[in-house]
């Protein structure tokens, strides 16, 4: 970056996006927390739905999801605590860091570890439940991506207001939740095709509805962001 | 044509009738109250009495002269919400705020209401009370978003970023409505059409209206009173305390 010159939007963006990886790659704490809590979680699921395996097959794609959702709530909100030690996030936005390129960092760097939460789960999911990838890693892939971003994309906006709000660990979940019912539906329904076969051809139909759910909230957090950041 | 023009006349009587409780005497809103016990009355008598029973469902269809009604205050709240939440963002101010948190705690009673209801119609004649229906279950979805919505408003003390982050807030959830209507509806589907006026019997289509004029005095009601109860709340908040305000006169 050449002095003087503010950087653009993209290249914010990156410099941010590096920096939240750094800081995870440094202590790796976070990372290492999530795939317990999130291996805890499926472990708790098998137990819950009892030895059956094969109600646990027809189950396996609601349980990968609900495990990556309810450890994004611990991932998203350390997200933000970090930015108020020693009030970082301050920091950022006085040098200058435009508000919007800080959300898609944040969003990008918080899906990143949420694919990495799920490529991580899906062999010990595979493992307990007993299901295997009938349409083959790919359409998996697809699905991880897209579901990882439609939980990163308003969990970052939801996290950035709750962080600074009161009882803030029972306010990100309570919006949250019912907000991502729908991404849940798509990907959850999209993961049990993809290891349960996909005779009618509706994988295509919640794949849509998943990259529709992640346009229209990315495009919305990179316009109000910055509305929520400012004072 | 007659469509948009009774639209615009419904919005600028509820707008004008709103404005007018707001702003005029605590007798007018006690008037309204009135005035809603006496159609909620009536509309009773209308409805168990007067309209004749479904040929199909027999006399449980009469709880459709409270149901709907009630859905339908719901979804003007949440439509009044959503309007409130982008004209806040816009241009900020404290009314529009005011409002934005009414209509979200009314439309949350409406729609509580609607769906409790819509449940115990659903029993006798689904045979369930809880049939994941799409209409039902996006509203229970709703309802909690808007939970979540109302609890933000509360956890949050300052009275400006409360304002900015609930219209943040109030935007994303009715962007969802859609979303979340047609995720539902790909997943399940029970619910019965809609009937078009033409197609019913007129002592049927009385009820509903009577009923639907009683629910909407009621909604005024409780929109300006609790509209009131939030100006006055934000006006105590930014204050000075009251040692400041003697020392300042």
């Amino acid at each position: 970056m050449s002095a003087g010159r503010p950087p653009s939007l993209l290249g914010a963006t990156w410099v941010l996006v590096r920096k939240d990886l750094l800081l995870e790659w440094r202590t790796r704490a976070r990372a290492n927390a999530l795939v317990f809590f999130a291996l805890a979680t499926l472990l708790l699921f098998s137990f819950a739905l009892g030895p059956d395996t094969t109600i646990l097959r027809r189950a396996a794609g609601g349980t990968l999801w609900l495990a990556i959702l309810l450890a994004s709530v611990l991932a998203l909100g350390e997200s933000f605590r970090v930015e108020q030690e020693n009030a970082a996030l301050d920091g950022l936005r006085l040098a200058p860091a435009d508000a919007r390129a800080l959300f898609l960092a944040k969003s990008l760097a918080n899906a990143l570890l949420l694919m990495l939460l799920g490529a991580v789960i899906l062999p010990v999911l595979a493992a307990l439940a007993g299901v295997t990838l009938v349409q083959g890693p790919g359409p998996m892939a697809v699905v991880l991506v897209l579901g990882a971003l439609a939980i990163a994309g308003p969990g970052t906006l939801y996290a950035a207001i709750s962080s600074q709000a009161r009882a803030r660990d029972v306010l990100l979940p309570l919006l949250l939740f019912p907000l991502l019912i729908p991404a849940l539906v798509a990907a959850a329904k999209a993961t049990s095709l993809v290891f349960e076969g996909d005779p009618m051809l509706q994988f295509q139909s919640w794949l849509g509805l998943l990259a529709g759910f992640d346009l229209v909230y990315w495009s919305l957090g990179f316009v109000l962001f910055p509305r929520v950041l400012e004072d | 044509m007659t469509h948009a023009l009774f639209t615009v006349v419904g919005v600028a009587v509820v707008g004008g009738g709103l404005y007018a409780l707001v702003r005029g005497p605590a007798s007018w809103r006690a008037g309204v109250a009135v005035l809603a016990l006496v159609l909620l009355v009536s509309g009773a008598w209308y409805g168990l009495v007067q309209a004749p029973p479904d040929r199909e469902m027999g006399n449980v269809q009469r709880i459709m002269y409270v149901h709907v009604p009630a859905q339908w205050m719901a979804l003007m709240a949440v439509t009044l919400n959503f309007l409130c939440s982008v004209a806040y963002l816009f241009r900020p101010s404290w009314p529009k705020d005011a409002l934005a948190e009414a209509s979200a705690e009314v439309g949350l009673f409406f729609g509580a209401v609607g769906l409790v209801l819509g449940s115990i119609w659903g029993k006798p004649t689904w045979g369930v009370y809880w049939s994941w229906d799409p209409r039902l279950t996006s509203e229970a979805i709703l309802l909690v978003a808007y939970a979540g919505y109302l609890a933000l408003r509360r956890f949050i003390d300052d009275a400006e970023r409360r304002a900015v982050w609930s219209a943040v807030v109030g935007i994303i959830i009715a962007v969802d409505i859609p979303i979340i209507w047609f995720s539902v509806r790909w997943w399940r589907s029970l619910h019965q059409m809609q009937s078009s006026p033409s197609t019913v019997d007129p002592d049927m289509v009385r009820a509903l209206r009577w009923n639907a004029f009683a629910f909407l005095a009621l909604w005024l009601v409780f929109l300006s009173t609790r509209y009131l109860i939030a100006r006055a709340r934000t006006e105590r908040e930014m204050a000075p305390p009251p040692m400041v305000a003697e020392a300042a006169t």
